[in-house]
C-alpha cells in the first residue's frame, strides 16, 4: 500500500515499474553503492577476515570474488550465532542502514534470475580490478567526502558482531526492503523512465565497470533529483514518518554518489565543492535559526493573535515592522552623524554654535526647558544647529557635512525602498483576490480564522460568520430593496458635509493657533504659561483624538455596510491628519520666513558688533592676536533649522504623551471602573453603556503612520528623531500589548486583516511622499543659516555634493558628473524612464487580460470535457451491457480475475492522481498532462491487460475485458 | 544557542528541520508543548523514537485548537491512525502545515482533507452541510444551508459532477484573498 502511494505521488511522468524491475533497481543500487565506496568495502573485507579468524569458520565458498553476493547470507548467519552481545546505541542508525541493505541483497538474491547472478559475478570481478586501480584516488576521496562514513565504519564493524533479537530483525526485514526498493525505484524511474529494462541492465554493468559520461550524467541527474527532493520534502503532503524515511534515503543516496561524480582531477575538486556546499547549507540553516530567534515579541503577538484574531495582531505585526525600519534609520543617523560629531567634532563650548548663549545660561538646565528641548538639549548633537561646517573632522578625516547630507537623503531613500518592496511582496502573496466569482465558497472555506484560541472571540466569530452568510443569502435572493433611497442619499450628503465642516474647522483652528504661537514667540515666551507654549501640539493632539470619534458618530447617519463604512472612516481620519499636518507645515514655513528676516538683521548687527570689537581695542593691526571673546557672548542668528527640528520633536513628544494618556484613561481607567463599579450600579456596566473598549485597529495604524510621517519630515533637522521614535515604539509595544490583553474586549464585528495590509502600506507610501515634499522643498529653496549647522556658509545645502566632487575626486570625475547632469542628458533619461514604466504597465495589463481569457477557456473546456465524458460514459455503459450479454456465455472465472485486477489498478490510479495533483497549482497544461498520462500508468501495473487507449472516448475497449470501458471513463471523469 | 538539549540527537533535529517549516528552537518548543499535554506519557528522551501516542482528547484540548470548530477533523487528518491520536511526528506535521511558512498548495491540500468529512476524496453536499453547520453552530435553517451548498457547488464545481474534487477546491482556494492569513496556527 505505501509503495503504491509513493510511486504514484512521486512522478506523474511515467512509471513503468513492475516487481522485477524493482529488484533490478535495488540490485543496481546495492552494487553501485559498493562500487562507489571501494575503501569501505575493503574495510568490510578486513572485518570479514577478522571475524572468520575469530570464529574459526572459514568457508571456501566465500571466495573474494563472490563476496558481494554472499555477504548477506554470511552476515545473517553471523547474526543468528552471536545475538548474545549487547547493542550499542551509537551504532543504531548504521545498524539499521546495514540491515536494510542486507535485506535488500537477500531479496535480490531470492528473486533475481540466474543470469543476473552471472552478470553480477562478472561485475564484481570488474569491480575488483577497478577497485585496485582506483585505490589511491578513492582513499583521497574518502578523506574528503566520506568523513561521516569513516566515522560510521567503526560502528559498523562492531555492529556486525553485535546483534538484535531475531524477532526484531525479522520485522525489519519485512518492513525495510519495501521502503528502500520503492524509493530506489522511484528515483530511478524519475531519471530513467524512458529506458527499458535492457538498457538499464547494460547501464548497471557500465556503472560497475567504468563510469562512462552518460552514466555519470544520469547518476548526476539522480543525485540532483534527490537533492531537490531533500529541499522540497517539507512541502510534500506526506505523513512525517514517510518524509523522514525518504529524507534519510535520499540523504544517504546523495552522500554515497556525490563522491562518485566528477572524474579524474575534477573529482577532488568536486568532492571539495560538495563538502563546502554542505558546510554552507549548515551555516545557512544556523543563520536562519538565529534570524528567527532574533525576531522580537513573537510570543506576545501570538498570544494577542489567539485572543483577538488576526486583525488586531496585524496591527502589532505592523508596529514591529515599523520598529525594524526605525531601527535602521536610527542606526544610520546615530552611527554616521551623531556619534562622529560627538567623538571627533569640536567639543561643547568651543564655538558659538556649540554653546548656550549667555542670556539663556541661567535657565539652561531647568527641567521645563530641557523637556521643551531648549537649553543644553538645543545646543547638542540632537539638533542641526550644533554641527560644524568643518569639511573633515578627526583623524579619520570624516566628511561631516557630506555625511549629514547623505544620511538625510539615505534615510528617505531607504524608507521608499522598503515600503515599495514590502508592497510588491504583499501584492504577490495576495494573488488574485479581485475575483468575486467564489463568494460563497470563500465564505464557507476561508472564513474561519484558525488563529482564534479564545472562547469569546470564537463566539463573536461564529456570530459574524452567521450574519455574513445571512446577509449574502438575502443579497442573493433579491437585490436589496432600498426602502427610502432619497432619505439615505440626503443623509449621506449631510454626513459628508458635516465631515467637511469638521475638517475645515480643525484646519482653521490649527492655523489660528500656530499664528498665535508665533505672536507669543515674538513677544517672548517667558511671559506666558505652559498652555501658551504648548498650544499647537496640544490642539493638534486633541483634534486627532476627538475628531475620529465625531466621524464615527457622523458615519452612523450614512448606513453603509460595515466594511465600506470602515473605509470611509479611514479615509476621513487620513484627510484630517493630513490637513492638520499640512496646516502645521504651512504655519511653520511662515515661521521660517520670519526667522530668516530676523537672521538678516542679526547678520548686519554682527558686522557692526565685530567692527566695534576690533575698533574698540586694537586699531586694525593684523599681526596682533585676535581678541578672544567667550563663545557664549557672541551674537548669533536664530537658526531656523534648529527651530524646525525642535517643533517636530515637541510634536512627537506631545503626540506620544496623548497616545499613552488616552490609553490609560480611555482603556485602563474605564475598564477598572466598569469592572469594579459594576457590583454597585443600577445597570449592567459590562454589557450596557460604557462596557469595555475595543481595540481600534484602524485608528492605531493611522496614528502610527502619521507619527512615522513626522519622523521622516523632521529627521533632517533633528537627528535625534529616529532615536526618540524608536523609544516610543518600544514603549508602546509593551504598553499596548499589556493594555490590549488586560482591558480590551474582542471586536464584535470581526474584520478580516486581509487586504488591509497593503492598504496601510499604500497610506504609508502616500505619507512618506507627502512628508518628504516639504523637507525637500526647504532643503532646495532656502539657504542654510549663516552661523549654525553643517552647511553654514553655503548658498544651498546640496552644494556640499559639488564641493566634495571638486575637492575629493579627480578633476575628470567632476567633469563627467557635470556632463551627466546637464539637461540634455537628464531629460532623455527621464523620458526613457517614463517610457519604460508605460511599457511595463501595458504589458502587465495585457498579461492580466490573457490570464482572464485563459481562465474562461479553462472553464469552457472543463464543461466541454464534462459533456464529452458523460457521452462517453453513456456509450460505455451501452457497450458494457452488450459485452456483458456476450460475455455471460463465456467463462466466468476469467472475468472474475479481470475484475480483481481492475479494482486494484483503479485504486492505484486513484492514488496516483490524487497525490500527483497536490503540491502545485493547477495549470491548464498540467492538468491536461496529468489526465493524458493517466491511462498508461494504470495499464502498466498489471501485465495481463493490453494498454488502455489514451483517447477520452472508450473506443479502445476489447470485448474480452468487459470492465475496461467503465474504468476508463471513470478515470477520465475525475 | 545552547547545545544542551538531550531530547533529540542532532541528526533527528536536522531531519525534522528538513521535513517541517520549523527552526530548531521551534521544534524544541513544540516538543515541550506536546509533552506538556501529558507529561507522564511522553518521555524526555526521543532518541530512540518511542512509540507514544496522545489521545485526541488531549490534542483537542490545546488552547490553539479547543475553539476551532474543525479541531476533530484536523486531528484526524494529521494523525496516522485517522482517529485523532497523535504521535510527536504527527503533531509536528500538523503545525508545520499550519505554520506561516507553509506554501499555499500544501495548505490547500490539507484544507481539502479537513473539509472532506467522509474521507472519500471529494467534498460532497453532506461535507458542505457539515462544514456550514460547524461554522455557524447550526444557526442557519435547512433551506439556507441547502441554498449555500448549491451556490458553492455552482461556483466551484468546474466539472459539474455535483461534488468538489481536489482540483476544484484548489482552483477555488488559491484565489481566496484570506485563505493564507486564516488557515494558519501560530504556536
Amino acid at each position: 500500500m505505501p509503495r503504491h502511494k509513493l510511486i504514484a505521488s512521486e512522478s506523474d511522468v511515467s512509471i513503468e515499474v513492475d516487481e522485477g524491475k524493482d529488484n533490478e533497481f535495488s540490485l543496481y543500487y546495492v552494487e553501485v553503492e559498493e562500487n562507489s565506496k571501494g575503501g569501505k568495502e575493503k574495510q568490510a573485507t578486513r572485518d570479514g577476515k577478522r571475524r572468520r579468524a575469530r570464529n574459526g569458520e572459514v568457508s571456501r565458498r566465500r571466495a573474494s570474488e563472490k563476496r558481494t553476493t554472499n555477504m548477506a547470507n554470511k552476515r545473517a548467519e553471523k547474526k543468528h550465532e552471536k545475538h548474545h552481545k549487547t547493542t550499542r546505541k551509537e551504532g543504531e542508525r548504521h545498524r539499521k542502514r546495514q540491515r536494510r541493505r542486507i535485506a535488500d541483497e537477500e531479496e535480490a538474491e531470492e528473486e533475481s534470475s540466474k543470469e543476473k547472478k552471472n552478470i553480477k559475478n562478472e561485475r564484481t570481478k570488474t569491480l575488483k580490478l577497478e577497485d585496485e586501480k582506483e585505490k589511491d584516488v578513492k582513499k583521497k576521496r574518502k578523506k574528503h567526502v566520506k568523513n561521516q562514513e569513516d566515522d560510521a565504519n567503526p560502528g559498523k564493524t562492531k555492529q556486525k558482531d553485535c546483534q538484535d533479537v531475531p524477532l526484531k530483525e525479522k520485522k525489519k526485514k519485512r518492513k525495510k526492503p519495501e521502503t528502500t526498493s520503492e524509493s530506489e525505484s522511484q528515483s530511478e524511474s524519475q531519471s530513467e523512465s524512458n529506458s527499458d529494462s535492457e538498457a538499464k541492465d547494460n547501464q548497471a554493468v557500465g556503472v560497475l565497470g567504468s563510469l562512462t559520461p552518460e552514466e555519470l550524467e544520469k547518476l548526476k541527474e539522480a543525485v540532483d533529483e534527490r537533492k531537490k527532493l531533500i529541499t522540497t520534502i517539507k512541502g510534500k503532503p506526506w505523513p512525517m514518518k514517510k518524509k523522514l524515511v525518504i529524507l534519510r534515503e535520499s540523504q544517504e543516496f546523495v552522500e554515497k554518489y556525490e563522491g562518485a561524480l566528477g572524474k579524474g582531477k575534477g573529482r577532488k575538486l568536486y568532492a571539495y565543492k560538495v563538502l563546502m556546499m554542505k558546510k554552507w547549507m549548515k551555516f545557512e540553516r544556523d543563520l536562519e535559526n538565529f534570524k528567527t530567534a532574533c525576531i522580537p515579541w513573537e510570543m506576545k503577538i501570538k498570544e494577542i493573535e489567539s485572543h483577538f484574531g488576526s486583525s488586531v495582531a496585524s496591527y502589532f505585526i505592523f508596529l514591529r515592522w515599523m520598529y525594524g525600519i526605525n531601527m535602521i534609520l536610527f542606526g544610520l543617523t546615530f552611527g554616521l552623524v551623531m556619534v562622529p560629531e560627538a567623538l571627533m567634532g569640536k567639543p561643547y563650548g568651543s564655538m558659538p554654535r556649540k554653546t548656550v548663549p549667555r542670556e539663556e545660561e541661567a535657565s539652561a538646565m531647568n527641567f521645563a526647558v530641557l523637556w521643551d528641548f531648549g537649553g543644553y538639549a538645543k545646543y547638542s548633537v540632537l539638533f542641526y544647529g550644533y554641527y560644524n561646517n568643518q569639511r573633515a573632522i578627526g583623524w579619520l578625516k570624516f566628511r561631516m557635512p557630506l555625511s549629514y547630507f547623505l544620511v538625510g537623503v539615505g534615510t528617505v531613500a531607504y524608507s521608499y525602498m522598503v515600503v515599495i518592496r514590502t508592497m510588491a511582496r504583499n501584492a504577490n502573496e495576495e494573488g488574485g483576490g479581485d475575483d468575486t466569482s467564489f463568494n460563497f465558497s470563500w465564505k464557507t472555506f476561508t472564513s474561519w480564522d484558525y488563529l482564534i484560541g479564545n472562547p469569546e472571540t470564537a463566539d463573536n466569530k461564529f456570530a459574524s460568520i452567521t450574519t455574513s452568510f445571512k446577509e449574502a443569502i438575502v443579497e442573493e435572493q433579491e437585490s436589496r430593496k432600498d426602502d427610502n433611497i432619497h432619505l439615505t442619499r440626503f443623509l449621506r450628503v449631510l454626513a459628508n458635509f458635516l465631515v467637511l465642516c469638521c475638517l475645515a474647522g480643525s484646519g482653521y483652528l490649527i492655523y489660528f493657533v500656530v499664528r498665535r504661537s508665533q505672536k507669543f514667540a515674538l513677544e517672548g515666551l517667558e511671559n506666558y504659561g505652559w498652555w501658551e507654549r504648548n498650544e499647537v501640539n496640544m490642539v493638534m493632539s486633541l483634534l486627532g483624538m476627538f475628531c475620529p470619534m465625531l466621524f464615527d458618530v457622523i458615519s452612523t447617519l450614512e448606513n453603509y455596510h460595515p466594511r465600506i463604512a470602515l473605509q470611509w472612516q479611514l479615509g476621513r481620519i487620513f484627510a484630517l491628519f493630513l490637513g492638520n499636518l499640512y496646516t502645521f507645515i504651512i504655519a511653520l514655513m511662515d515661521a521660517i520666513q520670519l526667522k530668516r528676516a530676523e537672521e538678516e538683521i542679526v547678520k548686519k548687527n554682527m558686522t557692526i558688533w565685530q567692527a566695534n570689537l576690533y575698533n574698540g581695542t586694537v586699531p586694525d593691526n593684523s599681526t596682533a592676536p585676535p581678541i578672544t571673546v567667550h563663545p557664549a557672548d557672541v551674537p548669533r542668528g536664530p537658526c531656523w533649522e534648529t527651530m524646525v527640528g525642535q517643533e517636530f520633536v515637541r510634536l512627537i513628544i506631545s503626540d506620544t504623551m496623548t497616545t499613552y494618556i488616552t490609553l490609560l484613561i480611555g482603556d485602563f481607567i474605564r475598564a477598572v471602573l466598569v469592572r469594579f463599579l459594576n457590583n454597585c450600579w443600577c445597570w449592567d456596566l459590562e454589557y450596557g453603556f460604557p462596557s469595555y473598549s475595543e481595540f481600534d485597529v484602524s485608528g492605531n495604524v493611522l496614528g502610527l503612520i502619521f507619527n512615522q510621517g513626522m519622523i521622516w519630515m523632521g529627521a533632517f533637522y533633528a537627528p535625534c528623531l529616529p532615536a526618540l521614535n524608536l523609544l516610543r515604539l518600544h514603549v508602546s509595544m509593551y504598553l499596548q500589548c499589556w493594555a490590549v490583553m488586560c482591558c480590551n474586549v474582542p471586536q464584535e464585528r470581526v474584520f478580516k486583516a486581509s487586504g488591509s495590509n497593503n492598504f496601510y502600506m499604500a497610506m504609508l507610501l502616500v505619507i512618506l511622499f507627502l512628508s518628504t515634499l516639504p523637507a525637500i522643498y526647504t532643503i532646495v529653496s532656502f539657504p542654510p543659516s549663516f552661523d549654525c549647522g553643517p552647511f553654514s556658509g553655503k548658498n544651498r545645502m546640496f552644494d556640499v555634493i559639488q564641493e566634495t566632487l571638486e575637492t575629493d575626486f579627480p578633476a575628470w570625475f567632476g567633469k563627467v558628473f557635470s556632463y551627466a547632469s546637464n539637461p540634455g542628458l537628464v531629460l532623455p533619461f527621464l523620458l526613457l524612464l517614463v517610457l519604460a514604466i508605460y511599457y511595463l504597465q501595458s504589458t502587465s495589463k495585457t498579461y492580466k487580460r490573457v490570464n482572464m481569457e485563459l481562465k474562461k477557456k479553462l472553464q469552457t473546456q472543463n464543461e466541454e470535457n464534462k459533456k464529452k465524458n458523460k457521452l462517453a460514459a453513456l456509450k460505455a455503459a451501452n457497450e458494457l451491457e452488450q459485452a456483458r450479454k456476450a460475455g455471460e456465455q463465456r467463462s466466468n472465472s476469467a472475468s472474475d480475475l479481470g475484475v480483481n485486477e481492475e479494482s486494484s489498478s483503479l485504486d492505484e490510479a486513484g492514488h496516483h492522481r490524487q497525490a500527483g495533483q497536490n503540491g502545485r497549482l493547477i495549470h491548464p497544461s498540467q492538468s491536461q498532462h496529468a489526465q493524458s498520462s493517466e491511462p498508461p500508468v494504470s495499464s502498466t501495473h498489471t501485465t495481463t491487460r493490453p494498454p488502455a487507449s489514451r483517447s477520452h472516448t472508450a473506443s479502445g475497449h476489447l470485448p474480452g475485458h468487459p470492465q475496461q470501458p467503465q474504468k476508463n471513463s471513470h478515470s477520465n471523469r475525475r | 544557542m545552547g547545545n544542551k538539549q538531550t531530547i533529540f540527537t542532532s541528526q533527528q533535529l536536522d531531519a525534522y528541520q528538513d521535513c517541517t517549516y520549523f527552526t530548531r528552537k521551534e521544534i524544541l518548543r513544540l516538543f515541550h508543548r506536546y509533552r506538556d499535554l501529558a507529561p507522564q506519557l511522553v518521555p524526555l528522551d526521543y532518541k530512540n523514537q518511542p512509540e507514544v501516542r496522545l489521545p485526541y482528547e488531549l490534542i483537542g484540548s490545546m488552547p490553539e485548537l479547543k475553539d476551532n470548530p474543525f479541531r476533530q477533523r484536523i486531528a484526524e487528518v494529521f494523525s496516522e491512525d485517522g482517529e485523532g491520536n497523535m504521535t510527536l511526528d504527527d503533531f509536528l506535521d500538523m503545525f508545520s502545515v499550519l505554520s506561516e511558512m507553509a506554501p499555499r498548495d500544501l495548505k490547500a491540500y490539507y484544507a481539502f482533507k479537513i473539509y472532506d468529512f467522509n474521507n472519500d476524496d471529494f467534498i460532497c453536499k453532506s461535507d458542505l452541510e457539515k462544514t456550514l453547520n460547524k461554522l455557524t453552530r447550526n444557526e442557519l435553517t435547512e433551506d439556507e444551508v441547502r441554498m449555500v451548498c448549491e451556490k458553492v457547488m455552482d461556483e466551484a464545481d468546474l466539472d459539474n459532477d455535483g461534488r468538489l474534487s481536489l482540483e476544484d477546491f484548489q482552483h477555488m482556494i488559491v484565489r481566496a484573498p484570506d485563505f493564507l492569513s486564516t488557515f494558519h496556527i501560530r504556536i
